[in-house]
C-alpha cells in the first residue's frame, strides 16, 4: 500500500479516491469476437464484402478498443434485402406477437444491463454513472412502452399501415439509447430496420443485435451495418428503403433532406440545438443550478437538447454567477468508469479541438471564461466545464451549437425579453424555464418555440413522452403516440395513383358574338386582406376544358408571394385567438360560402367541364368540409403525457406558423379547402397557390373570406405558375411549413429546396387522393400535420 | 426580512439533485474507511428514552469513548490515535452522570432542551432548562423551536425565541432542532434554517427523532443550501445535525457527500458537523471489521453502547 493512499491519509484529506468500475466482462466480450466485428444482417454476424474495418477507440485512453466493418453499398444492399424479405413475416405476426418480441428486448435489456453500460462507457467516454443510471434503464423503459404500442396497434391504429424498411442513422451521444429510440417505435409497428450506428460508437448497437438474436428476434427484423458517413448515404440512398430516421447534426440533416427529396421516402429528422436555459428571479437559484449542471454538463454537453444558453434575469445575475462559479468546482472529470466523477471524455479528439477553438472564438469576441480548476486526466479527450460569461447574441458561440461542456451566459430584462431571446435562434429543440410563479412558467412555456419544454427541470426524456424540434431542430417526435405515427402511413393513401394528365386546352378561342357581355370582373392577388395587383402587372388567361376564354387570374411572383408571406407573419394574433373564436369563424365561411352555391358551382362547372349538379356538389363537399374543420377547431386537442415522475407533461398541439399551400388541379374547390381549413383551424397562416388551371374557384372565394370575419393575413392568394410559386415558398425561410398537392415535381422541388430552414414538407408526390374521400381528406390525417406537438413538462410538488 | 422573504426552494429540483449524487459521488476501499471513521467521530452518541437510567447513560458514556474495538483501530493504522465519538446528547436529568462519566476524555455533553421533544412547555421554564443543563456541564445545548411560529410564518416570534435561548445558552453551543417532520415544506424549513441562523444557533439540526419523518437528503441539501447562503452573506460557518434514521454507513456517507459538495471540506470535522444517531455506529463497526478482514462482520462481535 502506497502510504499516500492510507486510511490516516484519506481521514486527514477526505478526498474521495478512486471507485473503478470492473470491466472483464466487456473486455471478455470483445476478446470473445476477437475485437473484430463485423454487420449484423439478417440474424448473424457477417464480414463486410470488401473486407474494410474501422478502427474505435477507447476515448479516455486513446487505445485501440475493436474494428468494425466499414459498410459499403453492397453490405447495405444485403441488409436491405434481409428487412425487406423479414418484413412480411415480421408485420403478419400481428400486435401481440410482435408485443412479445418487443418486450423480450427490454427485459433482455434489463439483464444485461451492467454489460451495456461498461461498455457504453468505454466506447463513448461517458460517466457509466449516466449509463447505467439513465441511458440503460431508459433504453429497456423505451422498449417496454413501444411493446405496449404493437399490442394496442390493431386497436388504437387501425387506420394505419407500417411504412415497411426504415433505414436509421443514429449518432454517437447516446448510442444506445438512440438505437431504442429508433427502433422500438419501428419494430413496434410491422416495419424492418436497417440502422447504422456512429463510426465512432457502435459496440452497443452490435451487442444489442446479438442478444436480440439469443432473445428470439427473428432473423432481418433488425439489422446493423457498421461504417462511416458513406455508409449512411448509401443507405439514404437506397430505393428499397421507405422511411429515413436520423439524429445527428443540421448540416447532415439537410444533406438527406435533399438526397431524399421527391423519393417517396419518409423522413423525420432531430438535429442539433441552442437551447435557452432561462432562470427567472423568483426561480430557486440553487435548484436552477443545479439545472445547469445537467442541462450542460451532462454528458460532457454532447446533447441535442442541451440547455446550453443561459438567460438570467438582470437582478440576480451576479449573485448566479459566483454561485454557479462556487458549482463548478465541485465537479470532477476523470475515467468514464469511476463511480465518482460527473463527466467523462469528449468522444474523440476532432470533437474535442473544435471545442477549443469556439472557446477561443468566444472570448476573442468578448466573452469572461471560467473554467472548474478540476483536475484533467493526463492523456485521453478531456475539457473542462466551462462558463462563458456576458456572451452578446451576436458572438459565434452564442449561436453556434458547440456540442461540448460550455455554457454561453446572457442577461435578460423582463419576461418578453427573455422569451424574444430564446428565440432568436435557427434552431427550436428545448428550452428550460425557472421560476417559481407559476402564472410565469407557464405563461412562457407556450410562447418558446422548442418542441420540449421543461419547467423548474430539464433534460427529462420518457418513451411515453414525445421528444422533437420546432425550426432548423428537424421535424418529427420520438416517443408517445405522436412519435408511433412516424413509423406509420394511411390506409386510405395506399390506394393513390399518378393523376392522370388531363390534355391542357389550346389557346382562347374567338368572341362570341354581340351579345350584351358580363360585367368584366378582374380577380386579383388576396394578400394582408386585401385585393391586390400582382407585382408584375401580368395576367394569365383561365380557359375551359375546350379552350374558351373564362377570364384572367394575375401572374403572381416572387414579390407578391414575399409581400403574401411578411402579411401572414403580420397576422401573428391568429394563432393566439381562442379556438372558439377560430371554430366560429370556420363555420361562417361555410354559411357565406353556401350562399354562393350556385355562382361557384357554375364557375366549377365551366372550368372542369364537370356537369352542373358534380360542380354544386363539390361546393356542397367545400361547405361541409369547413364544418368539420369548425368542429375540429377547439377538439383536435393535445394531451396529457403520465411520464415517471411527480409531475406531468402536457403535448400541446400548437401551429406551425406560416405554411405555404399548393393545390391540385382536380377538385379546384373542395382541394383548396381540403388544405386551407385544417392549417387555419389550428391556427395557421397560409400563403395559397390555388388550382393552376382551375384558379377562378379560389378568387370567387376571397369575397367569402372577406365577408366572413377572417383577420387579415391568416388566408392569402397569389395566383400563377405553380411550380415557380412553389419553389419562392420553398426557399423562403420565414415560411416554416409547405404542402404541395398535384404534382409529382413541384413535390420533389418543394422537398429539396426546403432544406435552407428545413420546412416541415407535406406532399403526394403527384398521387391524388379522392377528394371526396373523408378518410383521405379529412380530418386528423390533415391536422396531424397542421400541428406540431410541444411537450411541457411540468414536475410538481411543495 | 428580505433574507426570509426571498428563499424560493423547488422540491423535484431538490429531489433530483440528491437522488443524482448518490451515483455521483462513492468512496471504496481504504477512503471508504476513513470516512466512516470520520463518521464516528461526528456522532451524536445519544439515548432520549423515557427509560434512561444513569446506568444506561454510563454504559453510553463508555462506549462513546471508545466507539470502535482496538484491534479494529490497529489495523486501520489508528492504533496511536485516540478516536471517540462527537458528543453524548441526553436529557437534562443525566447531564451531569454523562459529564462525570466523560471527565478527561475531551468528549462534550449535550443536552436536549425547551421541552423536548414537542417543545410546548413555557417560555420560562425552557429558559430555566437551558440554564440548569449549562449548570450541570453541558457544553451544547439541544433545542427544540415552536414550530407554530413556523406554521404561521411568524418569524419574528421564531426569531424572538431562538435568540433568548441564545442568550440563555452562555458560552455553550446551542444546537435548534427545527423538527422538519412537522414543518412540511421545503420553504419552511429553509425559513426556518435562515431565521435561527439569524438569531445566532450554532447548529442547525433536523429532528428530534420523535416526529413521524426525521433527518431526509432533500431537507438537508436545503439547509445546507441555507448555510452556505447565511455565511456568503455574514461570513459565519453554521454547522448541521442530522437526526434521526441515519442508522447504516451506506446512509451516513450520502449525508457526508452532501455536507461535502454543497458546503466543503471544513463540514465533515465534528465542529461543524454532527450525526445524531443510535444504532448507526453498530453498523460502522461492521463494516470497518468487513474492510480489515475481509469478512463480513455480526453485531454481537462489537460491544454494546
Amino acid at each position: 500500500m502506497k502510504p499516500d493512499m492510507s486510511v490516516a491519509h484519506y481521514y486527514e484529506t477526505m478526498d474521495y479516491g478512486p471507485a473503478p468500475e470492473a470491466d472483464g466482462e466487456v473486455r471478455a466480450w470483445l476478446k470473445k469476437h476477437g475485437a473484430v466485428f463485423g454487420h449484423f444482417i439478417g440474424g448473424e454476424f457477417v464480414a463486410p464484402k470488401n473486407g474494410k474495418h474501422l478502427t474505435t477507440i477507447e476515448p479516455a485512453n486513446g487505445n485501440t478498443l475493436a474494428r468494425i466493418a466499414q459498410g459499403s453499398a453492397a453490405d447495405v444492399e444485403a441488409a436491405v434485402a434481409a428487412a425487406r424479405k423479414a418484413q412480411p413475416l415480421w408485420a403478419g405476426l400481428g400486435g401481440h406477437g410482435r408485443a412479445r418480441h418487443i418486450y423480450a428486448l427490454a427485459r433482455m435489456l434489463q439483464r444485461h444491463s451492467r454489460l451495456f453500460a461498461v461498455l457504453e462507457a468505454i466506447d463513448n467516454g461517458k460517466p457509466l454513472r449516466e449509463t447505467r443510471d439513465l441511458d440503460v434503464p431508459l433504453a429497456a423503459r423505451h422498449f417496454l412502452h413501444h411493446a405496449g404500442w404493437a399490442q394496442l396497434q390493431e386497436r388504437e391504429l387501425a387506420d394505419h399501415v407500417p411504412l415497411g424498411v426504415v433505414g436509421q442513422i443514429i449518432p454517437w451521444n447516446f448510442p444506445l439509447l438512440m438505437l431504442a429510440w429508433k427502433i422500438a417505435p419501428a419494430l413496434a409497428m410491422g416495419n424492418t430496420v436497417v440502422l447504422k450506428p456512429a463510426e465512432f460508437t457502435s459496440l452497443t448497437a452490435l451487442l444489442f443485435a446479438e442478444l436480440s438474436a439469443q432473445a428470439g428476434l427473428p432473423p432481418g427484423v433488425l439489422n446493423i451495418v457498421t461504417g462511416d458517413g458513406t455508409t449512411g448515404a448509401s443507405l439514404v440512398d437506397h430505393p428499397g428503403v421507405d422511411k429515413i430516421a436520423f439524429t445527428g447534426s443540421t448540416e447532415v440533416g439537410r444533406l438527406i433532406r435533399q438526397a431524399t427529396a421527391g423519393s417517396g421516402k419518409s423522413l423525420t429528422l432531430e438535429l442539433g440545438g441552442k437551447s435557452p436555459f432561462i432562470v427567472f428571479d423568483d426561480a430557486d437559484i440553487d435548484g436552477a443550478i443545479e439545472g445547469v449542471v445537467d442541462a450542460i454538463w451532462f454528458n460532457q454537453g454532447q446533447v441535442c437538447c442541451a440547455g446550453s444558453r443561459l438567460l438570467v434575469q438582470e437582478g440576480i445575475a451576479e449573485t448566479f454567477r459566483k454561485r454557479l462559479i462556487r458549482r463548478m468546482e465541485t465537479l470532477r472529470v476523470g475515467s468514464p468508469l469511476d463511480k465518482a466523477i460527473d463527466m467523462g471524455a469528449v468522444v474523440a479528439p476532432v470533437q474535442l479541438e473544435r471545442i477549443k477553438s469556439l472557446v477561443e472564438t468566444g472570448v476573442k469576441e468578448g466573452a469572461e471564461k471560467y473554467q472548474a480548476a478540476a483536475a484533467l486526466p493526463q492523456q485521453g479527450c478531456f475539457y473542462p466545464p466551462t462558463l462563458l460569461w456576458n456572451v452578446q447574441p451576436s458572438s459565434t458561440v452564442a449561436i453556434e451549437e458547440i456540442f461540448g461542456p460550455v455554457l454561453v451566459a446572457m442577461t435578460f430584462r423582463t419576461p418578453d425579453e427573455a422569451v424574444m431571446l430564446a428565440n432568436n435562434t435557427r434552431y427550436g429543440l428545448a428550452a428550460s424555464v425557472w421560476s417559481e410563479t407559476i402564472g410565469l412558467a407557464l405563461d412562457i412555456a407556450p410562447k418558446l418555440l422548442a418542441g420540449v419544454v421543461w419547467i423548474n427541470a430539464t433534460n427529462l426524456f420518457d418513451a411515453g413522452v414525445g421528444f422533437g424540434g420546432y425550426r432548423e431542430s428537424g421535424f418529427g417526435r420520438e416517443g408517445g403516440r405522436e412519435g408511433i405515427y412516424e413509423y406509420l402511413k394511411p390506409k386510405a393513401w395506399s390506394q393513390r395513383k399518378l393523376g392522370p394528365e388531363s390534355p391542357v386546352p389550346s389557346g382562347p378561342t374567338a368572341g362570341s358574338g354581340f351579345e350584351i357581355p358580363p360585367i368584366d370582373r378582374t380577380a386579383k392577388l388576396y394578400i394582408g386582406g386585401k385585393q391586390a395587383r400582382p407585382d408584375g402587372n401580368y395576367a394569365r388567361a383561365v380557359l375551359s376544358p375546350k379552350g374558351k376564354h373564362l377570364g384572367e387570374v394575375g401572374e403572381g411572383n416572387r414579390k407578391d408571394i414575399r409581400n403574401a408571406v411578411a402579411a401572414a407573419r403580420a397576422a401573428e394574433a391568429w394563432p393566439k385567438s381562442t379556438a372558439h373564436n377560430r371554430a366560429q369563424i370556420l363555420y361562417y365561411l361555410a354559411e357565406n360560402l353556401s350562399t354562393r352555391r350556385d355562382e361557384l358551382g357554375t364557375r366549377i362547372a365551366a372550368m372542369t367541364g364537370l356537369p352542373n349538379a358534380r360542380a354544386k356538389a363539390e361546393v356542397d363537399a367545400s361547405v361541409e368540409r369547413l364544418f368539420s374543420y369548425g368542429a375540429w377547431a377547439d377538439k383536435y386537442e393535445g394531451a396529457v403525457h403520465t411520464p415517471p415522475l411527480r409531475g406531468v407533461a402536457l403535448a400541446m398541439h400548437e401551429p406551425i406558423g406560416v405554411v405555404g399551400v399548393a393545390c391540385p388541379d382536380e377538385a379546384p374547390l373542395l382541394a383548396f379547402i381540403s388544405l386551407v381549413a385544417p392549417l387555419i383551424a389550428v391556427g395557421n397562416r397560409v400563403v395559397v397557390v390555388p388550382s393552376e388551371r382551375h384558379p377562378l374557384a379560389a378568387t370567387d372565394f376571397y369575397q367569402v373570406l372577406e365577408t366572413s370575419d377572417v383577420p387579415a393575413g391568416v388566408v392569402n392568394i397569389v395566383t400563377g405558375s405553380r411550380n415557380g410559386l412553389v419553389r419562392v415558398l420553398a426557399e423562403h425561410d420565414d415560411v416554416d411549413a409547405l404542402w404541395v398537392f398535384g404534382s409529382k415535381e413541384a413535390s420533389a422541388a418543394a422537398e429539396r429546396l426546403s432544406v435552407g430552414n428545413l420546412k416541415r414538407t407535406l406532399v403526394d408526390h403527384g398521387l391524388a387522393p379522392d377528394w371526396n374521400d373523408r378518410a383521405a381528406c379529412e380530418g386528423p390525417i390533415l391536422l396531424r400535420h397542421a400541428v406540431q406537438v410541444k411537450n411541457i413538462w411540468i414536475p410538481y410538488g411543495d | 426580512m428580505d433574507w426570509v422573504d426571498d428563499i424560493r426552494i423547488n422540491l423535484s429540483a431538490a429531489e433530483r439533485r440528491v437522488s443524482s449524487l448518490s451515483g455521483r459521488r462513492t468512496v471504496k476501499n481504504d477512503a471508504q474507511a476513513a470516512w466512516l471513521l470520520k463518521a464516528v467521530a461526528c456522532i451524536d452518541l445519544t439515548t432520549l428514552s423515557g427509560d434512561d437510567t444513569a446506568g444506561r447513560v454510563k454504559r453510553l458514556c463508555a462506549k462513546a469513548r471508545a466507539p470502535v474495538r482496538a484491534d479494529i483501530l490497529d489495523a486501520l493504522g489508528f492504533a496511536d490515535r485516540i478516536v471517540h465519538t462527537g458528543a453524548v446528547c441526553v436529557y437534562h436529568r443525566f447531564v451531569a452522570t454523562a459529564v462525570e462519566a466523560l471527565e478527561g476524555s475531551g468528549i462534550p455533553v449535550a443536552a436536549v432542551s425547551t421541552g423536548f421533544p414537542a417543545g410546548l412547555v413555557p417560555h420560562d421554564l425552557k429558559l430555566r432548562e437551558i440554564d440548569a443543563s449549562v449548570r450541570d456541564g453541558a457544553s451544547e445545548i439541544d433545542v427544540v423551536i415552536t414550530r407554530e411560529h413556523v406554521l404561521k410564518r411568524d418569524w419574528q416570534a421564531l426569531y424572538r425565541e431562538v435568540k433568548e435561548f441564545r442568550a440563555a445558552c452562555g458560552e455553550a453551543h446551542l444546537k435548534t432542532i427545527l423538527a422538519t417532520g412537522d414543518l412540511k415544506t421545503l420553504r419552511n424549513v429553509a425559513k426556518a434554517s435562515m431565521v435561527c441562523m439569524m438569531a445566532g444557533a450554532d447548529f442547525i439540526k433536523t429532528s428530534t427523532g420523535k416526529e413521524g419523518v426525521n433527518a431526509t437528503l432533500p431537507v438537508t441539501l436545503v439547509m445546507l443550501r441555507m448555510i452556505r447562503a447565511y455565511q456568503e452573506r455574514t461570513g459565519y460557518k453554521v454547522g448541521f445535525k442530522p437526526a434521526g434514521g441515519i442508522s447504516t454507513a451506506k446512509d451516513v456517507l450520502n449525508y457526508q457527500f452532501l455536507m461535502k459538495e454543497e458546503l466543503g471540506r471544513d463540514w465533515l470535522e465534528p465542529d461543524l458537523l454532527r450525526i445524531g444517531a443510535s444504532s448507526l455506529l453498530a453498523d460502522i463497526e461492521r463494516q470497518l471489521e468487513h474492510h480489515v478482514t475481509g469478512r463480513y462482520s455480526a453485531f454481537n462481535r462489537h460491544p454494546v453502547g
